[in-house]
Parts: C-alpha cells; sequence; structure tokens
C-alpha cells in the first residue's frame, strides 16, 4: 500500500515553471525535509503544468490547497520550518491580487483558478507525467476499459456525436462525425494521427497537454482506435517542445509494460500501438494533409481536400485525426457521459475549451473555461485585468489565421461561430491580450511576417501575395506608407484567400483585414502623419531625455549611455543625459533599460 | 573527417531498418549528431535508401530544423512569438546581434553561437522568451542578455 503522508506538496513541473527553477527547488525541499527529518512525513511531487505561468515556480501544499508562487532557493529553509515544521503556512509566498493587500492562501479562492472548468485539464497539478499509477489512481484508463468492455464502436461514437464535441484545433469540425467516416470506410488498415504540430504562435495548450498529463492523450487514442478500427496510431510533436516528446515517450513505454499497448490488449481482439514522430519545423504541417505527407517521409505540403483523409490518409488509407487537446476531452466524455459534456456550453459549441492567456495581461497562463463564457469575464476575472493598470485595447485570437476583437465585444460570449462573425476565429486558443501600446499595424505586419516566412510556396497567391503584403505594412510602419496602400492590401487579400488551397493562405490576410475594419485611423495615422500612436513603430519615434528627471529621480545613472550600441548618449554619470539625434539609430533600448521613466517618446 | 561522418551516418540509417518513410527522422537525427546537414551524410542516406539526392535536399531544405551550415555549440533561439512580440522580442534579437556581432541566422565564427529566430516555443506565460539549446530563459530583457551568452561561453 502507498505511504501515507502527512503534508502532500505538488510542485509544478512544466516549462515555465522549470524555466524559472522548479527542479532545484523541489531539490532543495527534499534535502531541507531530511535534513529536518520530515521526510517520512512530508512528500514532494513533481506534477505538470498548473497553468499560471508567470508566478512560478509555484506549488500546491495539500490537503489544505495552500498556493505558493515565486518560491525559490533560498526560500526553502524558510518555508520548511514555518509551514511543514511548525505548521504556519507561509503569506509572503502567498498570491496577492494586483491592487489588494491581503494575500488569498488557498488555490480554490483565487480568481484565476474558481472561474475555470476543467476537462482536457482535469489533471492539472495532481499527477507526476511520469508515473502512470498517478494517471490511473485518478480514473485514468477506466474510461478505455468502459469503452472496450461495455461499448460497441459504434456507441462511443454516438456518444463523442451525442457530446456535441468539436476539434479542437482551430476548425472545429464535429469529431463524432469525422470518427464516422473512418469507421464507415472499408480498408483492411486504418489510422489515427494525433496533431501535436502546435504552430499558431501565443498557443501553448497542446505542449502542456502532452507534458503534464500524456496518458491522457494516449488514453482518447486508444478509444479513438478502438471506435473508429484502427490499429495504429502516430503522435506528432513539434520538434521545439523537446519535454513533451521525452514526456510521452515515457507514457507510452508505461502504456505498453501495462498491457495498454500491444497485442490482445486485455485478452480481446484488439491490438494497438502508437509513434511517435517529431515535426521538422513547418507551421504548414499542422495542416492535415501536409502533416500526413510529412509522416510519409515526403514534403509537407498540403494538397487539395476532398478526398478527405477520413477516406485516404496516411499511405491511401482512411486516417482519423484529431488534435491534442480533442483526443484529451474523449476519455472524460466516455467516463462522465454525452449528457454532462453538452450541458456546458452554447447551442452550437459545446463543453469546455483551453485557452492561453497571454500578452498584456497580469495572470498570464493556460486556462480552460466553459464555451460561452465572455471575453471581458476571462480577461478581468481570471487574467486579473491588464499590466500596469493600462488601457484595453484588443484581444487576438486565433493567431496568424485570426484577428482582433475591440473593447466594444468584450460582452461577447464565446464559441465558434461568434469569433468566426466578430472577424476573428477560435483557432486553436491562443488568446493574446493588447494594451493601448500595441499597435495594430505593426501586429498585422508582424502575423503578415510570420505567414510570409511559413508559407510552403506551392501556391502563388499565398507565397508572392503574403509577401507583397509584407513588403506594403513594412513600408507603413517605417513612415513610408502611401495613400494607396490601403486599397492594395484590400485587394490582395482577397486574392490571396480566393487562390490558396490550404486554411494558411486563405486565412492568411484575416489578421491584415481585421486590423482595417477596426483600426483604420492607426493606418492612417501612419501614413499620413508619419506616427504610430501606440509609439511601437520605433522608427517613427523620436527619443529624448527628460533631462530634469534624469537629473533628479535617476541621478544621471548613465545606463541608458552603456546600453546605447550607437555611441548616441551623452552625458557623465550624476549629470543630466543627452541624446544626439543624428546619431540615434531609434533601437529603443535606451527606453528599455531606463529604471526611472526619464525618457520620452516625441 | 568525412569517413567519420560517413560512419556515423551509416549508424543513424542503421537505427531504422531501411524504412523508407523515415528520412525526415533521420535527417533529425543527423542534424543532432553533426549540427547540421554535412553533404556527405545526405549522399550516405540517398544511397543506402534509394531516395533521389535532389528529394533529400528539398526536405533538408524545407523543414526550418535542418541547416547545412555548420551550427555553434550553442543554438540561441530567440521566440518570435505573438506574446513574446508583443513584449519585445525584436529588440532582444537585435540586441543578440550586437553582442555576438553576427545577423540573425548566423554563426559566431569561433562555432560558439548560433542565432535563431522560432516562431513560438510555446512558453508565452513568460514572454520575452529565448531558448538556448534545451533551456528556457524567461522574462528576458535587454540587460539580461550578456549574462546569458557568459552562462554558456564557457
Amino acid at each position: 500500500m502507498a505511504k501515507a503522508y502527512r503534508i502532500e506538496v505538488m510542485a509544478c513541473t512544466g516549462t515555465g515553471c522549470v524555466s524559472n527553477g522548479a527542479f532545484e527547488v523541489i531539490e532543495a525541499i527534499r534535502e531541507e525535509l531530511k535534513k529536518k527529518n520530515l521526510h517520512s512525513e512530508v512528500d514532494i511531487i513533481a506534477t505538470g503544468c498548473n497553468g499560471i505561468c508567470a508566478l512560478g515556480p509555484i506549488m500546491v501544499v495539500k490537503p489544505d490547497n495552500i498556493f505558493y508562487k515565486e518560491i525559490t532557493k533560498k526560500d526553502v529553509p524558510y518555508l520548511v520550518e514555518e509551514h511543514f515544521l511548525k505548521g504556519r503556512p507561509v503569506k509572503k509566498f502567498m498570491y496577492t491580487p494586483p491592487e489588494e493587500k491581503e494575500p488569498i492562501p488557498l488555490l480554490n479562492e483565487i480568481n484565476f483558478f474558481t472561474k475555470q472548468v476543467l476537462v482536457a485539464l482535469r489533471n492539472r497539478g495532481l499527477v507526476d507525467p511520469e508515473v502512470i499509477e498517478d494517471y490511473i489512481a485518478r480514473d485514468g484508463y477506466a474510461a478505455f476499459a468502459k469503452a472496450i468492455t461495455e461499448m460497441t464502436p459504434e456507441k462511443v461514437i454516438q456518444e463523442i456525436t451525442a457530446s456535441g464535441l468539436r476539434g479542437r484545433g482551430g476548425a472545429g469540425f464535429p469529431t463524432g462525425l469525422k470518427w464516422q467516416a473512418v469507421r464507415r470506410a472499408t480498408s483492411e488498415e486504418k489510422f489515427i494521427i494525433c496533431n501535436g504540430d502546435e504552430g499558431d504562435p501565443g498557443a501553448f495548450m497542446d505542449r502542456s497537454i502532452v507534458e503534464s498529463d500524456p496518458h491522457s492523450v494516449i488514453e482518447g487514442l486508444l478509444i479513438g482506435a478502438y471506435a473508429t478500427g484502427a490499429s495504429k496510431a502516430f503522435v506528432y510533436i513539434r520538434n521545439e517542445y523537446p519535454l513533451a516528446v521525452k514526456r510521452i515517450e515515457i507514457a507510452i513505454e508505461q502504456a505498453r509494460d501495462r498491457g495498454l499497448i500491444g497485442e490482445k490488449i486485455f485478452g480481446l481482439d484488439f491490438n494497438f500501438d502508437i509513434k511517435i514522430v517529431r515535426g521538422a519545423g513547418a507551421f504548414v504541417c499542422g495542416e492535415e494533409t501536409a502533416l500526413i505527407a510529412s509522416v510519409e517521409g515526403r514534403l509537407g505540403e498540403p494538397r487539395p481536400r476532398p478526398p478527405y483523409p477520413a477516406e485516404k490518409g496516411l499511405w491511401g488509407r482512411p486516417t482519423c485525426i484529431n488534435n491534442v487537446e480533442t483526443w484529451a476531452t474523449v476519455p472524460v466524455i466516455i467516463s462522465r457521459g454525452a449528457k454532462w459534456f453538452s450541458s456546458m456550453g452554447t447551442a452550437t459549441s459545446k463543453g469546455t475549451k483551453v485557452f492561453s492567456l497571454v500578452g498584456k495581461v497580469n495572470n498570464t497562463g493556460l486556462i480552460e473555461v466553459p464555451m460561452g463564457i465572455t471575453l471581458k469575464e476571462i480577461i478581468y476575472d481570471i487574467g486579473g485585468g491588464i499590466t500596469d493598470g493600462k488601457k484595453f485595447k484588443a484581444v487576438q485570437t486565433g493567431g496568424p489565421s485570426g484577428g482582433c476583437i475591440t473593447a466594444a465585444l468584450l460582452d461577447l460570449p464565446i464559441d465558434y461561430e461568434s469569433l468566426t462573425a466578430a472577424g476573428s476565429m477560435m483557432g486553436s486558443g491562443g488568446m493574446v491580450v493588447m494594451d493601448e501600446e500595441t499597435c495594430m499595424v505593426d501586429i498585422a505586419r508582424y502575423f503578415l511576417s510570420f505567414t510570409a516566412y511559413e508559407s510552403c510556396g506551392k501556391c502563388t497567391p499565398c507565397r508572392e501575395g503574403t509577401a507583397e503584403m509584407l513588403k506594403i505594412l513594412e513600408r507603413i510602419c517605417n513612415g513610408n506608407g502611401q495613400p494607396s496602400d490601403l486599397e492594395t492590401l484590400g485587394t490582395l487579400s482577397h486574392a490571396i484567400k480566393e487562390g490558396s488551397l490550404c486554411g494558411l493562405g486563405k486565412t492568411a490576410p484575416n489578421p491584415v483585414l481585421s486590423t482595417m475594419k477596426y483600426f483604420k485611423e492607426e493606418y492612417e495615422s501612419h501614413i499620413y502623419k508619419k506616427k504610430c500612436p501606440a509609439k511601437t513603430c520605433r522608427k517613427l519615434n523620436e527619443y529624448v531625455i527628460d533631462e530634469k528627471r534624469c537629473l533628479s529621480v535617476g541621478h544621471g545613472c548613465d545606463i541608458c549611455k552603456k546600453e546605447c550600441a550607437y555611441d548616441a548618449i551623452i552625458g557623465q554619470t550624476k549629470e543630466a543625459h543627452r541624446i544626439i539625434q543624428e546619431k540615434c539609430v531609434k533601437c529603443g533600448s535606451c527606453y528599455d533599460v531606463c529604471k526611472f521613466n526619464a525618457i520620452n517618446i516625441n | 573527417m568525412s569517413q567519420e561522418i560517413r560512419e556515423t551516418a551509416q549508424k543513424i540509417i542503421g537505427k531504422y531498418s531501411g524504412d523508407p518513410t523515415s528520412l525526415i527522422a533521420i535527417l533529425l537525427d543527423y542534424q543532432d549528431a553533426f549540427s547540421y546537414l554535412p553533404r556527405e551524410a545526405l549522399v550516405e542516406v540517398s544511397e543506402a535508401m534509394e531516395i533521389p539526392l535532389p528529394r533529400v535536399f528539398s526536405i533538408a531544405t524545407f523543414f526550418k530544423a535542418f541547416s547545412l551550415k555548420p551550427q555553434g555549440k550553442h543554438t540561441i533561439h530567440v521566440c518570435m512569438g505573438t506574446a513574446c512580440h508583443v513584449r519585445g522580442a525584436d529588440k532582444i534579437t537585435e540586441k543578440f546581434e550586437r553582442e555576438l556581432s553576427i545577423k540573425e541566422g548566423d554563426t559566431t565564427s569561433d562555432l560558439m553561437f548560433s542565432l535563431h529566430k522560432v516562431y513560438c516555443v510555446g512558453c508565452c506565460g513568460l514572454a520575452p522568451v529565448v531558448m538556448v539549446n534545451e533551456d528556457v530563459n524567461a522574462k528576458v530583457t535587454l540587460q539580461k542578455v550578456p549574462s546569458i551568452i557568459k552562462k554558456y561561453r564557457k
């Protein structure tokens, strides 16, 4: 029997916390516990991502559920002494919401967590991703056991269809329908694929799920294989996610040792195998036909559909392809039922959705919320509002395929249809919050630089059109925009949308169209006044030192001069500094490093 | 040198027991082993698996994980994801360029560092982010850049 501990410390080891030193902190706690002879009473468990990455390294102390943030190695002796030995939770490591004085001790009372409903992320912070027993203890693999022993494949598909689950990768195709098509296709061999080629900049839910709860994906695949009649799965993971690759490899080995992968699973006539395929860095491979091509070892270029992969996929065989979040959601629907899942959400979009809430918002991280929640609830209640008390300007959803949603639509209930109607899209769930200091022309330029870079080059309108649009947007950002540019951008946008084969090209102009629609005055200011209202486009800025403030507040600290690589700043320490405009290349470094707000942008 | 490359390449190819669909996986292993794709190794895989050399090259130049030039001992990837962008990733890239005296995409002459941009490493909550090899450096500021370089220069 497992040993019972007085206290269990659940320490997050998602990529975010690890980069802030989580493993060193865990090691230090282990040593300290031994030193104080507490190691038989207190256990520390390395869990997956908790979602609130900005506060890492974080830990949750059970059974009380006390939430600690930003724990460093040197805090460890005090924490162990006070809390684990003397039983006094330490206030200074607790979370205090911005604009409040008293910390909130308990995880379940922190706004970031209270509004969330965890389905795909159900085991968040509760399991060690490298220990299969942890997953099983949380009813893991029970849904698969239920499916294979109590349900026919048709019944499984019926349940998924009735739940209203739609693909979480972006397009929102009904999952049950896709499975049905693969089930109906006649072929001696069928495949399933887990699309973990999460490429949208600003979205990281798939990385987090694979890193934190890899068994939930494997269980989803098992159920999908049983339902569709496939016997082999491919898990495609981006090369940029080394920890995710490692964790799913471990999970697959453990599942194999337990007889969950292999031949005659549960003694039944069901064989199943999983192979990991590492991506090689191509955004377009997130598109299903391109992904399939690259699994086959070919160039990752999309091909026309139909035929859809459900009819002719991998090596021409029927193939069921869903993304990581979709697969991780499947087991819960089977165990708790379609009715429960479809009771959440809106008329057309059921259940919950994971979003990565990032950008200029206080609580950046990963959240899971019921469909139909408003942007306001996400940004202000869960996200804790805009950083530094600045003004909200827009939120970008759907990555390079999406668009911007403005303050006027903050009360919009979010689902697939409402976001599309607003000129954006769900995408994989990236939500980048922008404040008054974000320039919308620059954002459009940024996304076009991404799509132009990632266009595979197969379709001329996408390859040449995005490059041409980027050229125009760069010109506008650098102050050389021409009055005809807006019209040209519009014409090019429509040509690219019409003339491209896959989703990349069809949606590439969206960020430009949506910013031109909602923020036309910003474009006009760049073109006619040669001014960037958000002061982001550096070539349009003039950096000037407030000499009075530099001397009185900063005491001529000299940091800006040291930072300037172009010798454009003069002045001695303890004297006011000045920028020589003729030498200034407008890199903006001095502005970033000045701690005293003594540098202004004109 | 050339002989060594060929031998390592053969070992890697051997792991995949001639499966023609594993070309990308083999090239990824090459990239890990050599830090780039040496011509000799590409010829080796082309001959062993009977894949025309132009096709091997088309794969080698399509995917961004591959490089045809030797890479530095440490690879710096400055994340250009949206969250990093709005928090100033382009300035961070410029700072690295200045500190290392190379342009993005290049390698220092002592083969110590290569500097690349990457669109999103999925650590958006910690923006701006710089990955050095497999380590994530979170909330990077202009002033942290020199110390990041120093840490790996040893």
